[in-house]
């Protein structure tokens, strides 16, 4: 099954899409896994996400901790922290 | 008593400060005190022409509801509107708007405090600056002040 990934801000201009549908391998259980994953698939992902940590993530549009599993995400959001107000 | 629900918005278009607090108060007469809170873009002693406002459509709107909702119960509020802008605002236009309404003012004015203060740190919105020289700028770093003060409500 395929996952929608969408991205904003800094993220969505480093890996230089807003979203993109991606099957998720077997292994890939959290959403840290997830953030490991994507960083393997190019130099682009790679710069996106090389302080995972400072990365903020929604699952179905909730925000969720990098501990959070995805089983069953329809479409997880992957973003800088946020600035408006 | 019944439990009024947040009126959220999120819009590339202005909004009219007296429109909205109407909205809220009209046929009450139980409210004796709104309190509201307008950011506007400042242009940074110049250096700024404008910002560009990019948000997650529908999380925006979601994340906003959820933050009313625990507003309203947390201060047993009678109203609360709350309304942020998207796309390209220049320095003096309006960027977000929060209207809390309640029977005294110190519940109106914690309430829009609050609001403020969790819109600023969960709402996904993301601010880059565009340069008075014409260059496009760096995106808005989030600030510790920010977490703080969001902090103070637990």
């Amino acid at each position: 099954m395929n996952t929608k990934l969408v991205y904003f801000a800094w993220v969505r201009e480093r890996i230089g899409k807003g979203e993109e549908e991606i099957e998720l391998p077997a292994g890939v259980v959290t959403v840290r896994d997830l953030l490991n994953h994507l960083k393997t698939l190019g130099d682009e992902y790679e710069n996106a996400l090389q302080f995972p940590e400072v990365i903020r993530v929604a699952i179905n549009q909730e925000h969720v901790e990098h501990s959070e599993k995805i089983a069953g995400a329809r479409e997880i959001g992957i973003f800088p922290p946020m600035t408006g107000g | 008593m019944v439990t009024v629900a947040p009126r959220i918005r999120v819009q590339s278009q202005d909004f009219d400060l007296q429109a909205e607090i109407d909205a809220l108060t009209a046929g009450r007469r139980d409210i004796g005190a709104v309190v509201t809170f307008t950011g506007l873009c400042r242009d940074e002693q110049g250096a700024l022409s404008a910002l560009e406002l990019e948000h997650y459509p529908g999380m925006a709107e979601a994340e906003m509801l959820r933050i009313g909702k625990l507003a309203i119960e947390r201060f047993s509020l009678l109203g609360l509107a709350a309304v942020h802008r998207y796309g390209k605002i220049r320095p003096g236009e309006n960027i977000v708007l929060v209207i809390a309404a309640a029977p005294h003012r110190q519940a109106a004015f914690d309430g829009a405090n609050f609001m403020m203060d969790f819109l600023k740190t969960s709402a996904p919105f993301w601010k880059k600056e565009h340069g008075a020289d014409g260059s496009q700028g760096d995106w808005v770093s989030a600030k510790d002040v920010d977490d703080a003060a969001r902090e103070k409500w637990k």
